[in-house]
Parts: structure tokens; sequence; C-alpha cells
């Protein structure tokens, strides 16, 4: 099996918010993050594919075709907008790194014809990320990206 | 997606990086001042040498619904700091450290001894600890079961 990882970079704003929570409870808990007008970040998103190199092309998923499906299924919906207001699958959900990845997963994996989706690392930051994958497919990815 | 769920459950993993400064010196007491020398090279320079460590720490658990987090990221920064950054930023690993008076402070030494550290985190799994000793050098550790730092004597592998 052979993985493959393709990068990409989108910019976004957000703001955590729980209306659910007080005024004074959102701002224990979310920080700087609760600010009412939010803020946002250049997110890097790694997505890796793992499968079998196709014997005619060698390739186990053309990296063009999985470009276009990040266009579609990623840039198109979050880059240059604002997470909370913008993205309907982050609706009613605090658009932090791990919902985020998540909804990204969902959006990916049914598109994802050719190799199986492995792992899909979202970076906020260059100091915090989120991993997600399936229960025991994530051990090899992981140390592919690290 | 309900043939693909069956597949395994989605899981997510909070991962976070954090940055110290700290000195070491590779030395064995158990070892002759030759062999030091050659097992060690440059790392056994008698007056030790520093390195920019990049710690980065995952943390696994149930996303909650109200934060959409798995550990909020204040508290698990407050946890790194005290049992961690603050006891190694800009100290000498081998002088300052109590576990490295009498063990080697080899990365793969300190990878066992920031994971026993942190495992004690309340409001997640740790999953593992990754240590950059340099940007060409890594070393992670997810706690096979190796529960202390081995015994100096067990470190003969050969360094740079």
């Amino acid at each position: 099996m052979v993985q493959i990882t393709r990068r990409i970079e989108f910019s976004a704003s957000h703001v955590y918010n729980n209306p659910a929570l007080s005024a004074e409870e959102n701002r224990r808990v979310f920080g700087k993050c609760n600010n009412p007008h939010g803020h946002g970040h250049n997110y890097t998103l790694e997505v890796t594919v793992a499968g079998e190199p196709d014997p005619v092309t060698g390739m186990v998923l053309d990296l063009k075709e999985l470009k276009e499906i990040l266009e579609r299924e990623v840039m198109q919906r979050m880059d240059h907008r604002h997470l909370n207001f913008e993205v309907p699958e982050l609706a009613g959900k605090i658009p932090t790194c791990e919902n985020i990845a998540r909804v990204i997963w969902e959006l990916l994996e049914p598109k994802i014809k050719q190799g199986t989706l492995q792992r899909v690392r979202l970076y906020e930051s260059p100091d915090l990320y989120a991993d997600c994958f399936r229960n025991g497919d994530g051990s090899a990815a992981k140390r592919a990206g690290s | 997606m309900s043939a693909r769920a069956s597949l395994g459950e989605l899981k997510v993993e909070l991962g976070r990086r954090y940055h110290f400064s700290a000195s070491h010196r590779l030395h064995s007491e158990h070892l002759t001042e030759e062999e030091n020398c050659r097992v060690f090279g440059k790392c056994n320079n008698p007056f030790g040498h520093g390195h920019n460590y990049v710690l980065e720490v995952s943390v696994s658990g149930k996303v909650d619904p109200a934060t959409g987090m798995i550990a909020n990221l204040s508290d698990l920064d407050g946890f790194v700091d005290h049992a961690v950054l603050q006891a190694f930023d800009h100290k000498s690993l081998n002088e300052d450290v109590a576990a490295f008076r009498e063990k080697v402070p080899t990365t793969e030494n300190l990878c066992i001894e920031i994971y026993n550290r942190l495992k004690g985190f309340s409001q997640a799994k740790l999953e593992r600890v990754r240590i950059e000793e340099t940007s060409n050098n890594s070393f992670e550790y997810a706690g096979d079961g190796i529960a202390e730092v081995p015994d100096a004597s067990g470190a003969t592998k050969e360094r740079r």
C-alpha cells in the first residue's frame, strides 16, 4: 500500500460562541476566541489517500483529480469565508479544528473513488492541528505525515 | 457512508506543538571515558551543548458538543507548561531534572520522561509525544508498556 498526501491552504474567519452558555461562561471557556467580531487563520489542510498504484498509470489516485475534489469540496466552501455563517455543514457547531477536520473528512470520503481516505490533518497554525481518521487506520498515516 | 462506517468509527486527535531550549550532555557513568567518547561522540563533550526542542503532544477523546473541543487548549497548555516547560526550558537536563541525574538525557529518554509527566492529564487521553531535537531528528513515544526511563546501564546505542 502507498499513501499520497496533498496539501492545500485556505483562509477563513470564525468565532467560538455557544448560545447555550452565558456571555461570561463563553468568555471563560473560549477566551479570546470568543471576541464578538471573530478572527481568522491561514489553515493548512493535508489529505492522505492510501491504496495500490494502478498498474497502468502508476497512480493511487490522480493528484489532479484529488486537487479538483479539494477545490470543489473545501476551497469553494471555506476559502475566504466566515466558517460560522457561510458553511452550512458547520452550522450549530463550534468551528474548532476538531470539528472542521471532521466535517472535511465527511465531505471528502464519499468523493474519493480510488484509494481510501486515510487521514485529514488540519493545521490552524503551525503549532495546533487536528487529525481525523477511522479508528485502526490512523497510525501508518500519522507516521507518514509526521 | 454506512458501508464505510463498518471500517471503524471516526476518531479525532488534537496535536499541539511546544518549544523549549535546554542543554544536555550524553555521558554514562557505566562506561569508561574512551567508551563514552566512542558511543556518544561530540555529544559527550564535557561542558554539554544545547538544542531548541520542539515537543509535539497528541491527545484523543470525545469532541464535546458544547465546546467543539477534545480538551480545552488553555488547560492543556497550562498542564504542559507546569509539568514540562517550567521544569525544562532554559535548564540543563542533566543538572536540573532529577530523572537525568542517573540517566542519559537522550531524546529517547526525554520522550519517556515527558510522556510519564503528561499521562496524568485528566481531560483527554495522551496518545503520544514526539520530540524534534533538531529539524533533522525526531523521536516518538506512545507509552508501549515501559513505565520508567530505562537505567543508564542500558544506554549503549551509538549516537551521532
